[in-house]
């Protein structure tokens, strides 16, 4: 909670101080005369104050009040009510069948043992790695591919990588040659002693894919136009809506810190020590 | 794999010299406006025809290029003295220090990176000029992409810290920043390279991801995240093949960056 607190901090600090703060395009409306602007600025040095900007912010938040949009006209907590099922189901659709294609192609690059597949995969994967997400997404509309893969996508080449990288570096260790040389079976070698020494490993990596996969809901939401809160963070991005992207960038930071902490614990988890 | 390093530092080098001299390939300047010719095919005068708005596809992918590939690496060397400087200082010096610096790293970790760009992003003023926009955007990439670097800077200097020789060095009545300076940061040296190349592609990436989204450098300065956006305007996958070259430039040159690294020094 306390870093999750700071996290906010933090981001409404780098908000605070970034040049522009407190300007408001309507500053920039010639038909207005200059009281109106000056109406405007006054409007805007309530936010001024950092630390009553801050402060007033988490003592609302402590209420449940999670302010109001200044460019949607909603109330903050709404519009994340609305929108964070949308995310859920697509970063859920997204992790799991990301990690499903990329550990399998991990296991079947591993299990052949023939160079050509590691080969194929492996300039498969370099070139997705070399895409940002948001060209991706252009290149699924493009091509009319269905928006809610998109994020497998984006996920794959990671956990394809990270764990080809350990499963090969895995069953190089002597107890997996001592396994092989009694004449195991292949499957039974990975399920009974690849897996178990990978897993900690793993679910590391699992905690890292949640926080991966909520920043690449931006630019996939804003470019298949999926109503989650990623397209909320880019539609409160172009709109200058500070305060919605303050409490959208604290909700992104504590789904990251509960994946981490959660990631954690399972790893001190007595089954995977013994592991 | 030497030579597709060879080959990508081949790469590198050339994409790097095009794109320094583009007036030596396209005489067209990247704002120019070619009112006659909009959305034209290729060209003897226009290598990849021209945009929606008659501008030189060539010139902007080059100069596009050159903003890229000028400033990513400069936003890297921010971000990577940075961490160099936090995780080594932290690591060297160990204990309370460590722990506080460390958690500090941690809690920058746990921030959602594109979330605060794009707030930060957002908070600039609207009249911001376009050379204001590309530096502030590529200063912010530096001040926020040190973290990762920094927790391996700083277990690399706590092995350092611990050899030998920094005991023999000690023992010889070297200490504090002497120490530091000619013990401990030369043999971090390598590893803080390794992490300078792994910054240029990423903060490349997350440049392009801003510019797709419309947040990144503004027009009409081109930049690879603008020249990106404009595959959202073509008509399907079957647009014609020229349309394609930033992308293909793109993607030639992040992954000559991560072949440049071996894969000693590549994360898992």
């Amino acid at each position: 909670m306390v870093l999750v607190l700071l996290g906010g901090f933090a981001g409404a600090l780098l908000v605070r101080f970034a040049p522009g703060f407190g300007t408001d395009d309507a500053e920039l409306d010639s038909r207005l005369s200059s009281q109106s602007i000056q109406s405007i600025r006054r409007a805007n040095q309530d936010q001024a104050a950092f630390a009553t900007f801050y402060f007033r912010y988490l003592g609302n938040l402590v209420r449940g009040d999670l302010g109001q949009s200044r460019t949607l006209q909603q109330p903050v907590a709404q519009l994340l009510c609305e929108r964070f099922p949308a995310t859920l189901k697509l970063v859920a659709l997204g992790l799991g069948l990301g990690w499903f294609l990329g550990v399998s192609f991990a296991i079947a690059t591993i299990m052949a043992r023939a160079a050509y597949l590691d080969v194929v995969t492996g300039l498969f994967v370099g070139v997705l790695l070399c895409l940002p997400a948001s060209v991706l997404a252009l290149l699924f509309v493009l091509a009319r591919l269905p928006a809610q893969l998109l994020l497998a996508v984006v996920i794959l080449p990671k956990v394809y990588r990270y764990s080809r990288n350990l499963l090969v570096s895995s069953a190089a260790l002597p107890h997996v040659l001592t396994a092989r040389a009694k004449g195991l079976g292949e499957w039974r070698v990975l399920f009974w002693h690849i897996f178990p020494t990978v897993a900690p490993q793993f679910v590391a990596l699992a905690g890292v894919c949640v926080s991966i996969a909520f920043t690449a809901a931006i630019p996939v939401e804003a470019l298949c136009d999926i109503p989650g809160i990623g397209q909320l963070a880019w539609k409160a991005a172009l709109g200058r809506d500070v305060s919605l992207l303050v409490n959208l960038t604290l909700l992104v930071t504590l789904i990251t810190v509960v994946g981490n902490s959660a990631s954690d614990l399972l790893k001190r988890s007595p089954s995977l020590e013994v592991a | 794999m030497k030579v597709l390093r060879a080959l990508a530092v081949a790469m590198l080098m050339i994409v790097a010299a095009a794109s320094l001299f583009p007036q030596l390939i396209t005489g067209a300047s990247y704002a120019r406006q070619f009112r006659e010719l909009p959305d034209s095919p290729p060209s003897r005068q226009h290598w990849l025809g021209t945009d929606d708005l008659g501008r030189d596809r060539l010139s902007r992918l080059l100069y596009g290029t050159r903003v890229s590939l000028l400033l990513a690496p400069a936003a890297a060397l921010l971000a990577t003295l940075l961490a160099a400087l936090i995780g080594g200082i932290a690591g060297f010096e160990g204990g309370r220090t460590e722990k506080v610096v460390m958690g500090a790293t941690d809690l920058f970790l746990s921030l959602p990176w594109l979330f605060l760009l794009i707030t930060v992003r957002a908070a600039m003023p609207l009249n911001v000029s376009p050379g204001a926009s590309v530096m502030i955007t590529f200063a912010l990439l530096g001040c926020l992409g040190w973290a990762g670097a920094a927790r391996v800077i700083c277990s690399a200097a706590r092995s350092v810290a611990g050899a030998d020789f920094i005991l023999l060095a000690r023992a010889s009545g070297d200490g504090g920043f002497r120490l530091l300076w000619r013990h401990v940061l030369p043999n971090l040296r390598p590893i803080v390279l390794a992490q300078f190349w792994l910054s240029v592609p990423a903060f490349i990436l997350t440049e392009a991801n801003l510019g797709v989204l419309g947040l990144g450098v503004s027009e009409p300065l081109p930049s690879w995240g603008s020249l990106l956006k404009d595959l959202g305007t073509f008509d399907g996958i079957s647009a014609s093949v020229w349309q394609f070259a930033p992308l293909l430039l793109f993607v030639l040159v992040v992954s000559s960056f991560h072949l440049v690294l071996t894969s000693e020094e590549l994360p898992a």
